[in-house]
């Protein structure tokens, strides 16, 4: 009850500020930070909970984007259709890698991922509809009321997103669901001779993870009015989404949550500050940083630092 | 798409040579992820480290060979403490250390491509050297000299590491560690030992390949990323650890990424290797010449 108060509150202030005066690049920044919200937690279902990761964040995220991109170029759709129909493809992009390489060891369904993601850049710089290399220009449409801009509309979107995601993650995490992967994580075979059904949990982690990937690339097209392959199945988009859950702590929803607000905000401010290549290198430092000195995240530091001073 | 078996036979015979390159690239790969079961990602990130380190020492009038092979101690060094580092802080605390050591590896890899963008910039690099840039007229086909230098360092490459893993002392302790580590523990040999030699073998071989990459064409930061299908496709093919194998699995590649290239356009050749990749992961995951 308090988690969707909390959630209530969120979305109210989010709401709040999308219909104040202030700067138009707050909602700039605050979109890549909620995408990354919802692509961490999304991460984190399989890779946290289950100790499956997932190389190829961008995959899903670039099938999600251009999934709307093809709706919208054909009909026009709406932005909640361009976000379903995302979410469908990343769904279906979960279960086919799945099938594939789950029942393998997690370093086979890790480069799988990688793979994943430069056979689908391949595809759409070959498929001329979604202007191939050199992208597509997008007109975007009227704003609704009571939004004054697309990027206020577009952040309350997002806020939504995360919510959404966050719930799920947390359902999964209390649910049977969750204990399954983690019996998973923990020691694979012991959860198969306990009858565990490894392989359906995996499968079910994979396409939730998929399908919430997805949904977060559908309004990106919209919020650069620009898709092209490229940037859009940049690797970028999958060592973020890797790394900030690493950093928040994989074990608990708020872990990628923390991670993510934390990297994602820091990445705006060097971006800002000094480059976009520094950025980058600031995720790598800080995962491998991260991964050696504090396996468990930030939340495992705190929950040190918990037990230290109540002793 | 034109098809004529004159266009086949050339498609082939560039394949067969692209091929050997391939497999001399992923034969360190072979060694750190197939027998040590190191999940190295970062192995091409590594590799194009050492293409950019040959293109320095060109520039003080090395030859690019040279360059590889002066660079082959250093990089093996470079192997041994990155092992030692990944051993103190991965495989002795046991538990989790797949994710975290696949994460580890990743990061690594882009910390090293970060590296590179900030030291020489997105441009191209490449090396001058007089096998670079002409190439041996055969009747009809013209065969690039370059293709022909990285085919042989391939060759060579792969029968030294060969023979070396199956006729000496510590190569055979190599693949005695891969086969059964507590046993070789039994036997009062320190496998750690033999796992850091290995990897800085592995690493050493890599500075070599990535002279190779750089002959073979211009590089540029990001290219480990494609490196990254090209190696595992054919580490994964071979079958984990398999040294003949790695050379058949880089000639399937070669092979059918030169026949890609030349039937479907340049802009489908850079998805033969992970759908490759993904079919054999599919299909046959122990490989077509595993153990």
């Amino acid at each position: 009850m308090k988690f969707w108060i909390s959630c209530l509150v969120v979305a109210l202030a989010a709401g709040g500020l999308a219909i104040s005066g202030i700067n138009e690049y707050f909602f700039f920044a605050a979109f890549v930070v909620l995408t990354y919200i919802v692509l961490a937690t999304a991460w984190n279902i399989l890779g946290g909970y289950a100790g499956y990761v997932n190389f190829g964040t961008s995959a899903f995220f670039g099938a999600g984007a251009y999934a709307a991109v093809v709706l919208f170029q054909a009909l026009g759709a709406p932005l909640a259709v361009q976000i379903a129909a995302g979410a469908l493809t990343g769904a279906a992009l979960g279960f086919g890698v799945g099938v594939m390489t789950l029942r393998l060891r997690g370093i086979f369904f890790a480069i799988a991922t990688v793979a994943v993601v430069f056979i689908m850049e391949t595809l759409m710089i070959n498929w001329r509809y979604v202007g191939g290399a050199t992208g597509l220009q997008l007109q975007r449409p009227e704003v609704m009321a009571p939004f004054t801009t697309y990027a206020r509309m577009l952040f309350v979107v997002m806020t939504l997103m995360a919510i959404t995601a966050v719930g799920i993650a947390r359902y999964i995490q209390t649910s049977w669901l969750g204990r399954g992967l983690r019996a998973v994580r923990d020691s694979e075979e012991a959860a198969e001779a306990n009858g565990v059904p490894t392989l359906r949990l995996k499968l079910i982690a994979c396409v939730v993870s998929g399908a919430l990937m997805g949904a977060a690339g559908a309004p990106m097209p919209m919020y650069l009015s620009f898709i092209e392959p490229a940037s859009t199945f940049s690797l970028n988009y999958a060592i973020g989404a890797l790394a900030a859950p690493m950093i928040g702590g994989t074990i608990h929803w708020l872990g990628p949550v923390i991670g993510a607000i934390v990297l994602a905000s820091l990445q705006q401010i060097v971006t800002v500050t000094i480059s976009g290549e520094i950025n980058v290198l600031v995720v790598g430092v800080l995962l491998v940083l991260f991964v050696i000195l504090a396996p468990d995240g930030i939340l495992g530091l705190f929950r040190k630092w918990l037990k230290s001073s109540s002793r | 798409m034109i098809f004529s078996f004159d266009l086949l036979f050339e498609a082939v015979l560039f394949g067969v040579l692209l091929g050997c390159f391939y497999a001399a690239v992923s034969i360190g790969l072979s060694v750190s992820f197939g027998l040590l079961d190191v999940p190295n990602v970062a192995h091409p990130a590594v590799m194009i480290v050492g293409s950019y380190f040959t293109y320095v020492l060109c520039s003080y009038g090395f030859d690019p060979i040279v360059a590889g092979v002066v660079l082959m101690p250093v990089f093996f060094v470079l192997g041994v403490l990155l092992y030692r580092f990944y051993y103190e802080s991965f495989e002795k605390r046991g538990t989790e250390a797949g994710v975290r050591g696949l994460a580890f590896f990743f990061g690594i890899a882009f910390i090293l491509e970060i590296a590179l963008i900030l030291g020489f910039g997105v441009d191209q690099r490449s090396v001058q050297a007089e096998y670079i840039g002409s190439s041996w007229e055969l009747g009809e086909y013209r065969i690039p000299y370059r293709m022909l230098v990285a085919f042989g360092v391939a060759l060579v490459l792969t029968a030294s590491l060969t023979l070396y893993l199956s006729k000496t002392f510590t190569g055979r302790a190599i693949k005695a560690v891969a086969q059964d580590e507590p046993a070789l523990r039994l036997m009062g040999a320190n496998p750690v030992r033999i796992k850091q030699w290995a990897f800085g073998i592995a690493t050493g071989v890599s500075a070599l390949a990535g002279a190779m990459v750089i002959i073979i064409g211009p590089v540029e930061p990001a290219m480990d990323r494609i490196f990254i299908g090209r190696t595992f496709c054919v580490v994964v093919l071979a079958g984990l650890g398999s040294m003949t194998g790695t050379l058949g699995a880089g000639l399937i590649l070669g092979i059918s990424e030169s026949i890609v290239l030349m039937f479907f356009g340049a802009s489908w050749a850079p998805a033969v290797a992970f759908g490759l990749l993904l079919i054999v992961l599919g299909i046959r995951p122990q490989g077509l010449f595993g153990r």
